[in-house]
């Protein structure tokens, strides 16, 4: 097949590339994942940030059932970030509403909380009933033996990344860092975040328990947040190393080209 | 080329931060915009009550008690009416129940002290985001509203407040569901003590399937009505007028 050729058949990726190789258009992305990333995209950056500033209310975390700030006997806070600016440790330019609203933050934080839920729970039933999950997402035991996970850490380092028909197949450790933000990470900001409210706490009274306490929710919800602003670094860099405009309009299209073989590397790739 | 590209993300990335924040604030200024937020917040309400039920707030043991509870809000009260009744212990005071009542009522701390209590030791969620634990006791506040007897247009449960916050009047509101919730009492003592001055002597509510600024301290009066309209400036609680939180506190 020659290169740049943009009619391979674009469903069921296993059964119909093999004859495809380094530089062809294949669909990678189905659009229900594709519109899912964007939505999930917009819905997590508005919770971060109107949940920055909610956090800025009172900007100390506990572990337990309770804690607070009573002056002169304060529980112990694992983090105190009270002495930084001014007692609002995250700034105007990374919050929603730019300025100080603690009332305003709640009004977008418990809007766009509905779109996040919902958008991660169709997109978790979908991936399962289309067999996204197991196909793509699922990692086999091979996949998982320590030796093959040093293997993928050992490429990522050097920047090493698959080319031709294996870059269309998520490696261990996307596997790994997609299955923790699709199955940990969402879900647990969602069951958290639900924790925290007193009236889900009449609903759902085993949840508060799970948790080990409202305190200790408030604290994971916050740990949560930044394992989600970890992997969104780490996965900009990715798309940057890994070909920024091939990989976004991937994202956005579908289209995806096969990164080309490396002189030489081939046989070593495929082994 | 690389340092090229590398520059435009730059820019793309910073213009679309800024892009993002400053469209963010115009949203979050824009009447209509607030008005869908709003709507999930009315969402919010409803899908907390269809869920929870008549459940119950958690309630938790002796050995959970917050080594200190923190008073928040308003920690003493400037009305010399209420200095006056504070240093007579409230032995002359009277919790005054009225508006679309039956029988219009004026109850002595020693009735409300006599009627069947509720112990119950439950959490305390600041909107801010704190949390303290509690023992506190009184009687229910459905018992007191059957005494008065609510006119069938009754909707929700006033309470009007000694304490002046920002130069306003502290008030707070809550409907008849809450009212009449098991859990929803008029505590006079917490953790076996009468209420001191910091934490809403006589009497403060506890509706505990509610955050922190529902608990309205200090109440004088309890009035019935049929809407929140009117009343203030209309949020149905002092926070909901002075900041704009959210009038059903359930998250």
């Amino acid at each position: 097949m020659s290169e740049g050729e943009t009619d391979p058949a674009p469903t069921d990726l296993p059964h119909a590339v093999t004859e495809l190789q380094g530089g062809d258009l294949v669909r990678r992305h189905s659009l229900v994942t594709r519109l899912w990333h964007w939505t999930n995209l917009v819905a997590v950056t508005v919770m971060l940030m109107s949940g920055l500033m909610i956090f800025n209310a009172h900007p100390r975390l506990y572990w337990g059932q309770y804690g607070s700030n009573a002056p002169g006997h304060p529980d112990p806070a694992w983090l105190d970030l009270t002495r930084f600016n001014g007692g609002r440790p995250f700034p105007g330019w990374i919050t929603i509403p730019s300025n100080y609203s603690l009332a305003d933050a709640r009004l977008w934080h418990f809007a766009f909380a509905w779109i996040l839920g919902l958008a991660i729970a169709a997109y978790l039933i979908w991936s399962l009933l289309s067999g996204h999950l197991k196909r793509d997402l699922a990692p086999g035991p091979a996949e998982l033996a320590p030796a093959n996970i040093w293997h993928d850490i050992k490429d990522h380092a050097r920047l090493r990344f698959p080319t031709g028909l294996a870059a269309l197949k998520y490696n261990i450790l996307q596997k790994l860092a997609y299955g923790g933000v699709l199955f940990v990470l969402l879900p647990g900001m969602i069951l958290t975040g639900l924790t925290m409210s007193p009236g889900m706490n009449a609903a759902l009274p085993f949840l508060v328990d799970i948790f080990g306490g409202r305190q200790s929710a408030r604290s994971l919800h916050f740990l949560c947040a930044f394992g989600l602003v970890a992997f969104f670094f780490v996965h900009i860099a990715m798309v940057v190393l890994a070909g920024p405009i091939n990989e976004v309009r991937s994202m956005l299209t579908g289209w995806f080209r096969l990164p080309r073989e490396r002189p030489g590397k081939q046989e070593e790739d495929a082994a | 080329m690389i340092l090229s590209r590398r520059k435009l993300i730059g820019i793309g990335a910073a213009g679309a931060g800024g892009l993002l924040l400053g469209g963010c604030d115009r949203l979050n200024d824009s009447e209509t915009f607030r008005g869908v937020l709003g709507g999930a917040t009315g969402l919010n309400q409803r899908t907390q009550r269809l869920l929870m039920g008549d459940g119950l707030a958690k309630e938790f043991s002796e050995a959970d008690i917050s080594p200190v509870f923190k008073a928040n809000g308003s920690l003493a009260v400037g009305d010399p009416a209420y200095k006056a009744h504070l240093a007579r212990g409230f032995a002359d005071w009277g919790l005054q129940i009225d508006g679309l009542v039956k029988q219009p009522l004026m109850l002595p701390l020693s009735y409300l002290k006599s009627l069947p209590q509720r112990v119950q030791i439950t959490r305390h969620d600041c909107v801010e985001g704190w949390s303290a634990i509690g023992k506190w006791q009184g009687p229910q506040l459905g018992t007191v509203l059957a005494q008065a007897g609510l006119l069938p247009s009754a909707k929700y449960a006033v309470f009007h407040c000694a304490d002046v916050l920002e130069g306003a009047q502290y008030y707070e509101s809550i409907d008849l569901t809450d009212a009449f919730h098991p859990q929803t009492i008029l505590a006079w003592a917490m953790n076996g003590q009468p209420l001191s001055e910091p934490h809403g002597a006589p009497i403060r509510l506890r509706v505990e399937r509610q955050l922190g600024y529902k608990q309205a301290k200090y109440i004088m009066r309890i009035e019935l009505r049929d809407t929140l309209a009117g009343l203030y400036r209309g949020g149905g609680g002092f926070w909901e007028d002075a900041r704009g939180y959210q009038w059903y506190g359930g998250i």
